[in-house]
């Protein structure tokens, strides 16, 4: 809520930061906090004054105490890429808020010099002050957002690197399947075997789920799809690590996976899997 | 908030512009950074609501967005026709399109590809078509 | 407008589609296949889809159509080489096409589609 006063300190601040500008902008870039996440000086220049220029406009729109301000907001995207250059260790609150308070110094000794009507010294102060506040508190919601952001990468990352793909045998592979199947790591299974089925030209894939857990509705569904999809490409998939409590469990559900052919055991799907090549094992005379 | 990078919009007077409307979808995908498997989701829904708007609705237009919301990017397609409108929506949304006879009406296919889908239709009035595909923002452009 | 072309191995009719194809090339690649299937009592189809990036409802349709039509004059028709991207978005869109043969490739198909009789295969249950 903006009063006649306060509106008339706003304007009055937003003549001094216009004033003051280049001033401003040269100290800042010079401030430890510019200095540890910028490339180069000019960089730090240009950061600062995009900062400036958004806490002048939430001041202006006299909502510098709210992080939703739309200066703030323009400024999101420039926290977020500085937020990721802080180093994760020290943990960001401890370190913006000695960072940034470096912001606020510059700012208020400033405007304690530039003389400004005796009544307005203080509220406009408290303006500055509670508007470097607010820039903090956006600053560490940018900081967790990256932070959430790169758990979710690492988690993908993660995902693909727990599909493995083996390679049995000329034209069949196997993939375990390890772990929980949610949605997500169920779809990058299916793009990732489907993929190295086209690559090795593999007529017949194993997909054994000796490692999954539970296998409900969704699970089959997508181990379904995957064969259907596997299918419509020229090769067959078979399932295969079908434990008795995860048969038990799949009948329980009516879960049906029509034509497509399981095993319990890996062993007995790399024996069909040679059938469907037209390939035989033979044993012969002084085996081990 | 929202921006929009890039917004696109390809009249549907006949077959060319189909194959106009994909290049379209492809081209968001591309900017937008999808993965290939959603990049041809997104190019095969445009087909099918590009197709249902010539064939059912005798022509329209398609818009063709890339917008920023929040962590996401999300291309946003919507398809208008002046046709005859749908009387029934919901008979049309599973109308023949699994049982792979008849026409079916392409809607169906494309709500399954889409993250949200959304229409308008009423006898006389035309149809309206909105769906949205997204993916999470990676650090970078 | 162009239309596909179709070579003769044999006695297979080998078709690679080699790029988009509007809704009515489609109709009369349907129609020209089919009439040469009779013409030259071929006994088999393949129709190599590797280039396509995009398969949709109607040419999938189509696809399975000329399956159905071909098997009535005695041929089969295998699809070969379809993309990872365009299987998963057809079983997406419901589209299984469960009547279809397919084959991972080119070879793969002529397999399929080998003379007869075949090696005799011994059934492992």
């Amino acid at each position: 809520m903006t009063t006649t006063s306060d509106r008339k300190t706003a304007a009055v601040v937003c003549d001094f930061l216009d004033a003051q500008r280049e001033t401003i902008v040269a100290q800042w870039a010079e401030s430890p906090f510019f200095r540890s996440v910028a490339q180069d000086p000019d960089q730090a220049v240009g950061d600062s004054t995009e900062i400036l220029r958004g806490l002048r406009k939430a001041v202006a729109a006299g909502d510098s105490d709210s992080p939703a301000a739309e200066g703030f907001s323009d400024l999101r995207s420039l926290l977020t890429a500085l937020a990721a250059q802080l180093d994760g260790n020290e943990g960001v609150s401890a370190r913006t808020a000695v960072e940034v308070s470096e912001l606020k110094d510059p700012l208020l000794r400033l405007w304690l010099e530039s003389e400004q009507d005796g009544e307005l010294v203080v509220p406009g102060a408290l303006l500055l002050s509670g508007a470097v506040d607010t820039l903090r508190l956006v600053l560490v919601e940018s900081a967790l957002a990256a932070a959430k952001e790169t758990l979710a990468i690492q988690r993908d990352q993660l995902t693909e690197l727990s599909t493995p793909v083996i390679k049995l045998w000329d034209g069949v592979l196997a993939i375990p399947l390890i772990g929980t199947l949610d949605s997500m790591r169920s779809q990058v299974a299916t793009e990732s075997l489907l993929q190295s089925i086209m690559t090795h030209q593999a007529k017949v894939a194993i997909l054994d789920i000796t490692g999954v857990p539970t296998v409900d509705t969704m699970v089959a569904q997508h181990l379904l799809k995957t064969a259907m999809a596997a299918r419509l490409m020229g090769a067959e998939c078979v399932i295969s690590g079908i434990r008795p409590q995860i048969a038990n469990t799949m009948v329980q559900l009516g879960i049906d996976l029509g034509e497509v052919a399981t095993r319990a055991r890996l062993a007995d799907a790399l024996a069909y899997a040679l059938n469907r090549l037209g390939l035989q094992i033979e044993s012969q005379p002084g085996a081990v | 908030m929202t921006r929009a990078p890039s917004n696109t919009s390809v009249a549907i007077h006949d077959e060319f512009d189909i194959v106009h409307v994909r290049h379209a979808a492809r081209q968001a995908a591309t900017t937008a950074g999808f993965t290939l498997v959603q990049q041809t989701k997104l190019v095969t829904a445009a087909s099918e609501l590009a197709r249902n708007a010539l064939v059912y609705g005798g022509g329209g237009k398609a818009e063709i967005a890339v917008e920023d919301l929040g962590a996401n990017r999300t291309v946003r397609m919507i398809f208008t026709d002046r046709g005859p409108g749908i009387t029934d929506i919901e008979a049309a949304m599973a109308d023949g399109f699994t049982t792979g006879s008849g026409l079916g009406l392409g809607l169906g296919g494309a709500k399954r590809l889409a993250d949200q889908f959304r229409i308008e239709s009423a006898p006389g009035r035309g149809t309206t078509v909105e769906i949205t595909m997204s993916v999470r923002r990676n650090a970078g452009p | 407008m162009p239309s596909v072309p179709i070579v003769n191995l044999n006695g297979v009719l080998l078709v690679t589609i080699q790029e988009e194809l509007l809704d009515q090339s489609v109709s009369e690649f349907e129609s020209e296949l089919t009439e040469k299937v009779v013409d030259t009592r071929a006994r088999g189809v393949l129709i190599d889809v590797s280039v396509l990036d995009i398969i949709d409802s109607f040419l999938a349709r189509t696809l399975h159509d000329i399956a159905a039509i071909t098997s009535l004059m005695a041929a089969r028709t295998v699809v070969v080489g379809m993309r990872p991207a365009v299987a998963i978005t057809l079983v997406e869109l419901g589209l299984t096409l469960p009547g279809l043969l397919t084959a991972l490739s080119v070879e793969e198909g002529l397999a399929l589609l080998a003379p007869p009789p075949g090696p005799a295969r011994t059934a492992l249950r």
